[in-house]
């Protein structure tokens, strides 16, 4: 695969992350690095934790305990600069992505006009550009409920590119989706990461990660239980538990 | 334009029908001022009672658990007592309370008059109605939506501003509409404060000119149209507002 | 524009929209309603107290209390007006609401008109209508019967209940699937028997709420009657304002017992109404 092979110091820092909400204790002790143009996949059953995790890389939700580093960035300090945090970070989600009674191409305009403040033609000429790329080219003047998941999605990719991030992050787009319009948001997601975009995916998507991920983690009740290069993963992993899941899910 | 005049003078002598509104001038300024007055209780009421029910949501979301049990309290009262006696308690009651000042012969001049006390009763009625209906509307977006923004980089308020508002409008404005409506309604309830609105000029004309059948249609047509022109300026700015693809 | 495509693995726009009351979701239970009653009417009663001269003959809270059981006899004269409309005006609603419903085109443009009528008038210009145009005596078969101002405004409020009630049959008849039509259909019922078999049983748990916050507007806008002369708590408690000197002091307690009254009245069934809602969304 001809991609920019990452490099060596680490983007995305996790360190020893522990979140609780109440008495529950979601996050028992996370902690992983993400090298700058690296796609790691998270894998795991429901209720481990991945979405919290996630949205806690970009300060949606705050941390009880523990560290994350953005490009230097410390996530968890309460006084960060969220515009600067949210400037590196894209982040996808699963449902309820697009603004409704917006066209996509205001969709993807929205965020750089009126968090960034940049000029309202250059923007245009750029959120035209990112539809084009993300192959929905005479879709700008479509509402939301106008489009199909796999092409809103891909309308909620665009959006997130258009802030110019260093890191994407994607909770289980494609989950919500069917088949065939699983397979174009993947397609779009497997570009990104060919240009050198460092992702970070949770998904169930088992086949995309053998195929696309450098690394694949594997949590389970707030941990991670283990994780390693695809291959290695999928084919020969160690734990019970990690053995357990993919005879089921592959 | 002397034709309607002599036509309606004409329908008097020949059947006897009185439609005094129409032929003679005193009774017509009354008429239209009275609907001059229902207008401005009407346009007044509905934009207060609209920033009253923005303000309560808001503040029915916030972090202060003092300033949402009063939102609270004061939507559970407002909308479950009398709209009638809510007029009476703030002008007799309150108005009668508040310091006031006098007039060159000692007449007590209260602080707001009749018109401005139906204004502010009807306004907190409503507007306890629309609180409920902004909220619901505020909570009908998604909470995914709200943090697609926030991961845009959007500011609690900015998202509030550019996202929730406009989504929580364009979902609640049917149920508003219809409350705005009632509030058109409502209006003729100061008549019993004496605000001249048209059910109190009608009233007048009637009594004085023994024409109530005539004047009783005119007063129900009156206001089969006013509603009428309120529903369809609602239905324009509903369709204006619609959201492609939402009601499938 | 475009065609919708299909709906398979699309992401949905945005949630559903429902009025959710207030109440039900912050606890404002009937306990605590009570409480704040209490504290609303103690705070109505205080206010003028502060306000008193020395030569204060009774206090608020005397003349309350003194004059207490004749206000409560008008408000329950207002809730009978508002029981008796309300039985009126549901039956006649049901009615016009089938007629609403019904094949016949004539039928259908004549109850809409009727209903859109009734529903889009002031209540209380109905009253007014009703009160006046209406003869305070009618002679049937030679009997003459009175027809008392009360009857009159209790017929006066029927007219709008009997529209909210078409509209509420209507809007439930129309929310019952199309292919509980076909299926009757399909079983050779006739279409009254599918609307009355079939239909309208499905329909009675959806038209309950609604039709317990008609009734709550109603309790609420018999008051309007003592404008047009009945007798009821309003006209009461001008009554007793008037008895006890007139005094400006004791506006604010008496219409605040008023307010007391039907608000403890009120509450409970706009509670009822908010838990019926939720349990009928969720069956």
């Amino acid at each position: 695969m001809s991609r920019v092979p990452p490099a060596d110091r680490p983007i995305v820092q996790v360190l020893d992350v522990h979140k609780a909400f109440g008495e529950a204790e979601v996050l028992k002790g996370i902690s992983f690095d993400v090298r700058r143009g690296e796609v790691v996949c998270i894998i795991g059953p429901s209720g481990s934790g991945k979405s919290t995790l996630i949205r806690c890389i970009n300060a949606l939700v705050p941390v009880t305990s523990g560290t994350i580093r953005v490009d230097g960035i410390e996530v968890v300090d309460p006084k960060i600069d969220k515009l600067a945090l949210r400037r590196k970070v894209g982040m996808v989600f699963q449902q309820y992505n697009l603004f409704p009674h917006k066209t996509a191409l205001e969709n993807v305009m929205m965020a750089p006009i009126h968090v960034l403040g940049q000029d309202k033609r250059e923007v245009e000429v750029r959120a035209r550009a990112l539809l084009a790329k993300v192959r929905l080219a005479g879709k700008e003047a479509a509402y939301p409920g106008e489009m199909s998941g796999g092409q809103q999605q891909r309308v909620a990719i665009a959006r997130s590119l258009a802030m110019r991030p260093e890191v994407m992050l994607f909770d289980e787009v494609t989950a919500a989706l069917d088949p065939e319009t699983v397979k174009e948001v993947l397609v779009t997601i497997r570009e990104l990461a060919e240009e050198g975009m460092t992702c970070l995916l949770v998904t169930h998507e088992m086949n995309f990660a053998r195929e696309v991920a450098d690394h694949v983690y594997f949590t389970d009740r707030g941990v991670i239980v283990e994780h390693g290069p695809p291959e290695t993963l999928f084919s020969s992993a160690v734990d019970p538990r990690t053995r357990r899941f993919l005879s089921q899910v592959l | 334009m002397d034709a309607v005049p002599n036509w309606f003078r004409g329908l008097y002598e020949t059947t006897g029908y009185n439609f005094t509104v129409f032929y003679d001038p005193y009774d017509w300024d009354r008429y239209v001022n009275g609907l001059k007055t229902t207008l401005l209780l009407a346009v007044t009421t509905i934009l207060a009672s609209i920033v009253i029910g923005a303000v309560g949501a808001l503040l029915q979301g916030g972090p202060s658990r003092f300033l949402r049990g009063l939102v609270n309290g004061f939507v559970v009262v407002f909308c479950n007592t009398p709209p009638l006696v809510q007029i009476f308690f703030f002008y007799f009651g309150l108005g009668t309370l508040l310091p006031a000042t006098q007039t060159a012969d000692g007449l007590r001049v209260p602080l707001l008059d009749n018109v401005q006390w139906a204004i502010v009763a009807l306004a907190l009625f409503a507007g306890a109605f629309n609180v409920e209906i902004f909220r619901s509307g505020i909570e009908a977006v998604p909470r995914t939506t709200v943090e697609a923004a926030e991961s845009l980089g959007y500011t609690r308020l900015k998202a509030y501003l550019y996202v929730v508002l406009p989504l929580a409008l364009r979902v609640c404005l049917p149920a508003l509409n219809n409350n705005l409506i009632n509030l058109l309604k409502t209006t003729t309830l100061a008549y019993a404060i004496a605000v001249p609105e048209t059910l109190y000029a009608v009233k007048q004309i009637w009594s004085e000119s023994q024409n109530v059948l005539e004047m009783m249609i005119v007063l129900l047509a009156t206001y089969a149209v006013l509603v009428g022109v309120l529903v369809w300026l609602m239905h324009r700015w509903e369709r204006a507002l619609r959201i492609p693809g939402y009601s499938r | 524009m475009t065609p919708l495509p299909s709906t398979a693995g699309d992401l949905p726009v945005l949630l559903p929209f429902r009025v959710s009351r207030t109440r039900a979701r912050f606890t404002l239970g009937p306990v605590r309603a009570w409480l704040l009653g209490a504290w609303l009417a103690g705070l109505v009663l205080v206010m003028p107290a502060l306000a008193q001269g020395p030569d204060a003959v009774l206090s608020p809270l005397q003349v309350i209390l003194r004059w207490a059981p004749l206000l409560l006899t008008g408000f329950a004269f207002n809730v009978a007006i508002s029981l008796v409309a309300m039985l009126l005006g549901t039956g006649a609603g049901v009615g016009l609401g089938l007629a609403l419903v019904s094949e016949g085109p004539i039928l259908r443009r004549v109850a809409w008109g009727l209903t859109q009528f009734f529903r889009n008038v002031p209540w209380l210009v109905l009253l007014f209508f009703v009160m006046f145009l209406v003869p305070f005596q009618v002679t049937v078969f030679g009997l003459r019967v009175p027809l008392p101002d009360w009857i009159k405004a209790t017929v006066g409020f029927a007219l709008p209940v009997m529209a909210n009630v078409a509209e509420i049959v209507r809007g439930a008849v129309r929310s019952v699937p199309a292919t509980q039509w076909e299926a009757a259909e399909s079983l050779a019922f006739t279409r009254r028997q599918t609307l009355f078999r079939i239909i309208l049983p499905q329909c009675l748990k959806r038209m309950l709420p609604p039709w317990m916050n008609v009734y709550a507007l109603i309790a609420m806008a018999t008051v309007q009657a003592s404008i047009v002369g009945v007798t009821e708590m309003l006209t009461l408690t001008a009554q007793v304002h008037a008895a006890e000197g007139g005094r400006p002091e004791l506006f604010a307690p008496l219409y605040g017992f008023a307010l007391l009254c039907f608000f403890l009245y009120c509450y409970p069934i706009d509670r009822l109404t908010a838990r019926l809602e939720r349990r009928f969304e969720t069956a």
